[in-house]
């Protein structure tokens, strides 16, 4: 019983290693049209409709990744949800945490005070203060849900895709 | 949870019972860490946790939001029941660890119990300094490290309905309690030695944005000065003495002149110290078996290149799980950390990293002060290298210079960019934009 | 009246209730059509500088924008219509040669659309291409006079020496289009679309990028009059070399490449200075008659060890005809025809407007002429100039050609949507471009795909088709003018195609 156990436990853990999926950002492809901005704005905001999202929310809605463009480079930057992710150790309250099912860090705004010890420590620099009012941080959260994060769908040229990690 | 990789970068998936005792001592973010590093390898050892708190477990900098009554106490909790029952740990609470002894391999609490170990972390965290002032065990004079020390300086207020506080101590524990204080409509005067707050990580241009703004609320600065005696009426304090003969009314007095690694442990026995308990590159003692993390530890600074304590969570949280690894039976070595907070005081947003303000030869500075934002910005750089950062006001993005700090980059070829307001990824060389993004992991 | 620019052609229709000003628009735009004002908070819109590109309209995310027809009218006049007029403006403005790309846009007739096919019904019944093979494998090369077969040994054995072929699993190649007028990324996707399905790229007279070289299997690579870019491993590199004469869109003149779009690239494949025009000279300068094109082929074929095909592209012309009996007589394996609709990357509008014959004409007449010299064989038709669909591809096919090129088409499946200011070298699809800002916007990896989905459907329609009219090989339908029928064609249009009006039966 015991054997068996152990075997379906080492089945669902491969099963679950097997599909974490990342974004891959192939940056010879970015057109810098900021397509992704848009999108993941609109994922994020409260009415998840594009017109009204630019149009009627105040505070405006915030972007979780950031769009950099020098000269003829662009690409769109999200959290690279690390395996050994700094922020994850830096949290002083825990509100950071790993989504069990995709890998994905995640804060849970309610527990985060604003301390910015993440911000501190991201090497990529994708944590942001929360700009629409409140002390918390802002960061891709791979669009928790979604079958595939809207920036991958929305992207006209590709440069972001959606893959398993090697 | 993520398979763990040995120095090969091989997953390990076995399910290992080492049959270990495992016992740790503290129950802060190194404690945590360390727990969570050990059941990844090894899920079934016995495993103990004891704090001489009687709480659950919390979030220490949140103290000064629980005085200031911004969050509740159940908000504090860094992590619920299910991590101790999920991840196996026996967690023994209000018991301090007195004894250690290092032949027999146990340690005795302070009910007399006798607990042996096979392996032991020690992880007791800081310890408040205390000045050698007369008066300082008045009533009414508090240290500020503890989530006791804030539930007992909040009823005192009640009690005895403060209006006035001196806070001795200009440092990240001082203002913060400053912050609380003023919040709670006491007007706050802060005696600070240096001649500026915050001497231990900012400069003088970054102190008086800081300065300013808690002027603007109504805290009051006295620097180059400190106390020299408290004094009491009606067997509560009433005020203090000052350097320079000023005497200041205090209802309410909290000391927070700085933090010293917690070793009172290990006095007396064949255990290296310093300021700190000595570990190696592994996190271990002098002695097998017995390793320490975080602030009661001295490790590897990366930055300086020397052993020192450095009291900050992230780098706790890193120790500890390197010192798990390494009593699992996982080799992993310690690659070193340096200085780094992060606190917003007055609704202004601060980040500072490494060294800060230089005092010898051969650094370049490179600055931005807006004064009206206020917004102030600071790199210092050795030989090209970033070794230092201060980030006031506007703290974008601040985590890819301590990237740069930490892998040591050389930023000779775009220099001139670092301070521009499209500072990025894309500024940096591509071989290591690539190596960043492709999330290989930040060790480089 | 000092300065007159032309009436802008295009208007943008903005949807101000759809409008959102996430300014992507005015991002992508490489004419700075769109502008946004931080003020307003709104977006305007330049419409005198529009090209009618449609890059914008498809890539609002909300589909705000509408590119319509500028509305202001002339005064209607069947002579003088809108298009004659700008352009004598522009050239009283500018002095110069008007330009243009892609291929003639004016309503000469297009046969194509007269000329219909025949189905099985009753006593030739129909093949289903799902259930039963269907063979589009075509074969282009030399085809021997006779074949000898030798029966001495247990099985018999081919005697005659076949010459080189290129072998298509369909009959559609990818037209010559040069590197320098078309981007790297656009090259690229041609000839990985090519391996994919099995068929053939062309190089044009833009020399061959050197990661283009594993692409050789594919190649064909081009031998134009400016020689540019053409060396000992070129030739090595191609499956096939392809002599350009001419081209469908510019008869009788050379190859254009603006100066702008000759980048630090171009210039090293090329072998020519950066930022120059890029013009080749109407004739080769060392071909000034029949013989010595022949001279020009064997001297190729000799190059080449007699390895690979060596064919000629000529523009239809008004004697194409006997053009083509000559060039099959000076040992060409395979003859390129390029119609008058044929694309370019830049040429004189006038001359792409005027100059040449449509394809369908020109493949019917050479094809008989070679057949009555019995010549027919020696060397295969490859039909090119403005063919849109699989119905074109196999009126070709019937017509008399063996295989059909694509350039247009092509384009359009990457992106292209004819807005004719290739010359211009701001594509905004990254097609007609060098410009890196702009060519990053074609992902070989879409372009490809989309290619190789071309493709595979109009094979499928082939099959569709062919089955309908129960022929089960390509090869069976070539030339086979009993298939086709005429509607609403004259008498000599008819005798010309050599087909009968529809309504007539064997």
């Amino acid at each position: 019983m015991k054997k068996i156990k152990n075997q379906i436990s080492k089945i669902k853990n491969s099963g679950y290693k097997a599909k974490l999926k990342r974004i891959i950002i192939r940056e010879e492809y970015c057109m810098g049209c900021r397509l992704c901005e848009v999108y993941c704005l609109v994922q994020h905001s409260r009415t998840k409709n594009i017109i009204k999202a630019y149009k009627g929310e105040y505070p405006k809605p915030q972007p979780r990744l950031i769009v950099e463009e020098k000269g003829q480079i662009s690409f769109a930057l999200q959290c690279r949800h690390c395996e050994d992710a700094p922020c994850l150790e830096a949290c002083i309250t825990g509100a950071i945490y790993r989504d069990e099912k995709t890998g994905a860090i995640l804060c849970e705004e309610n527990k985060c005070v604003g301390c910015w010890m993440c911000i501190m420590v991201c090497p990529l620099g994708v944590i942001d203060r929360n700009r629409e009012g409140k002390k918390v941080i802002s960061k891709c959260d791979l669009c928790i849900g979604e079958e595939i994060p809207v920036c991958v769908k929305n992207c006209p040229n590709e440069a972001i895709v959606y893959e398993e990690k090697k | 949870m993520n398979p763990i990789r040995n120095l090969n970068n091989q997953a390990i998936k076995k399910d290992i019972c080492n049959g270990v005792n495992y016992i740790i001592i503290g129950n802060g973010p190194s404690a945590i860490s360390a727990v969570r590093a050990i059941r990844e390898v090894d899920l079934r050892s016995k495993l103990t946790v004891i704090s001489d708190e009687p709480y659950l477990n919390y979030s220490r900098p949140l103290i000064s939001y629980l005085l200031s009554k911004k969050i509740e106490k159940d908000k504090m909790v860094y992590c619920h029941e299910d991590f101790y029952k999920e991840n196996r740990v026996e967690l023994i609470l209000n018991k301090k660890a007195n004894k250690l002894d290092i032949k027999k391999k146990n340690i005795t609490l302070s009910n007399k119990q006798i607990i042996p170990f096979d392996k032991l972390l020690i992880a007791t965290g800081g310890a408040p300094i205390i000045p050698e002032v007369k008066g300082r065990d008045l009533f009414g004079v508090f240290t500020f490290t503890k989530l006791q020390d804030a539930e007992e300086i909040a009823r005192y207020i009640r009690y005895n309905k403060v209006k006035e506080a001196v806070i001795v101590g200009g440092g990240l524990i001082g203002l913060k309690a400053a912050e609380a204080l003023i919040e709670l409509k006491i007007k706050v005067t802060i005696v600070e030695l240096a001649d500026r707050i915050l001497a231990a990580t900012f400069d003088k241009k970054a102190s008086s944005i800081i300065e300013g703004a808690l002027e603007k609320i109504g805290g009051k600065l006295l620097t180059n000065n400190t106390i020299v005696e408290i004094k009491s009426k009606n067997k509560k304090v009433s005020e203090v003495i000052l350097r320079d003969k000023k005497r200041i009314r205090a209802e309410l007095v909290i000391v927070a002149i700085g933090v010293r690694p917690e070793i009172e442990l290990v006095k007396g026995t064949s255990i290296k110290t310093n300021k700190g308990i000595l570990v190696d590159n592994f996190m271990q003692t002098n002695i097998k078996d017995i390793y320490a993390a975080g602030d009661c530890c001295e490790a590897k600074d990366s930055l300086l290149g020397i052993s020192r304590p450095i009291a900050i969570w992230p780098v706790a949280t890193g120790q500890g799980k390197v010192a798990g690894y390494n009593m699992a039976g996982v080799k992993k070595e310690y690659s070193g950390s340096f200085t780094m907070n992060s606190i917003e005081l007055c609704g202004i947003p601060t980040i500072s990293v490494g060294q800060t303000y230089p005092e010898k030869k051969g650094y370049e500075v490179l600055e931005h002060f807006d004064k009206d934002k206020p917004i102030y910005k600071k790199i210092v750089l050795r030989d090209n290298r970033i070794v230092g950062a201060i980030f006031v006001g506007e703290i974008e993005r601040a985590g890819i210079y301590t990237g740069l700090i930490k892998d040591r980059v050389d930023t000779g070829s775009f220099k001139e960019y670092l301070l521009k307001e499209d500072f990025g990824l894309i500024i940096l060389p591509k071989e290591y934009r690539k190596h960043l993004v492709t999330g290989a992991g930040i060790e480089v | 009246m000092a300065k007159r620019p032309s009436p802008t052609e295009f208007i943008i229709e903005r949807d101000d209730e759809k409008c959102i000003a996430c300014q992507v628009c005015v991002r992508m735009c490489s004419n700075d059509v769109h502008s946004y004002d931080a003020q307003t908070d709104t977006v305007f819109s330049d419409s005198g500088k529009c090209v009618g590109c449609h890059f914008c309209e498809t890539i609002c995310p909300t589909g705000a924008i509408t590119i319509g027809r500028n509305p202001s009218e002339f005064k209607l006049n069947a002579n003088w219509n809108a298009q004659v007029i700008k352009n004598i403006i522009k050239q009283a403005e500018t002095g110069g040669v008007l330009l243009t790309g892609m291929g003639c846009d004016k309503p000469y007739p297009i046969y194509w659309d007269h000329i219909v096919l025949n189905a099985s019904q009753v006593t030739n019944p129909s093949i289903d291409p799902l259930r039963e093979p269907m063979e589009l494998c075509t074969y282009i090369g030399r085809k021997p006079d006779k074949l000898e077969m030798d029966y001495s040994k247990k099985e018999p054995q081919l005697k005659t020496k076949l010459n080189p072929q290129l072998k298509l699993e369909t009959p559609i190649l990818f037209s010559a289009m040069s590197y320098g007028s078309i981007s790297l990324n656009a090259c690229k996707s041609l000839a990985r679309a090519a391996g994919e399905i099995g068929t053939f790229y062309n190089t044009g007279e833009g020399g061959l990028h050197k990661e283009l070289y594993k692409y050789s299997p594919n190649t064909i690579v081009q031998v134009a009059s400016g020689r540019f870019g053409v060396h000992k491993e070129y030739l090595e590199a191609g499956a096939a070399i392809e002599i350009k004469i001419g081209q469908g869109a510019k008869p009788g003149i050379g190859g254009h490449l603006p100066g702008e779009k000759v980048s630090e690239e171009i210039s090293s494949t090329r072998m020519i200075p950066q930022g120059t025009d890029a013009l080749s000279p109407a004739p080769h300068h060392d071909i000034y008659s029949i013989e010595d094109l022949k001279q020009l082929i064997y001297a190729l074929k000799e190059a080449t060890r007699y390895k690979k095909p060596v064919g000629v592209k000529i523009a239809a012309v008004h004697n194409v005809a006997p053009i083509v009996s000559g060039i099959v007589r000076a040992g060409a394996d395979f003859v390129a025809i390029d119609g008058i609709r044929g694309g370019t990357g830049a040429a004189p509008t006038v001359v792409r407007d005027n100059v040449g014959i449509p394809i369908e004409l020109a493949i019917a007449v050479v094809d008989q002429r070679l057949r009555e010299e019995g010549i027919r064989n020696q060397a295969s038709i490859i039909a090119a100039g403005g063919l849109r669909n699989s119905a074109d591809v196999i009126k070709a096919i019937a017509l008399g050609a063996d295989a059909i090129y694509i350039g247009t088409a092509a384009l359009v499946a990457m992106g292209c949507s004819l807005c004719q200011s290739c010359y211009t070298g701001k594509c905004n699809w990254g097609i007609a471009t060098q410009d890196p800002y702009l060519t990053k916007r074609l992902n070989p990896d879409i372009a490809t795909r989309r290619l190789v989905n071309l493709l595979r459907a109009w094979s499928l329609e082939i099959k569709e088709m062919l089955g309908g009219m129960g022929i089960n090989a390509i090869e069976s339908l070539r030339g086979n003018r009993e298939q086709l029928r005429g509607v609403g064609l004259s008498d000599i249009d008819l005798e010309l195609l050599g087909i009968k009006p529809a309504g007539e039966a064997w």
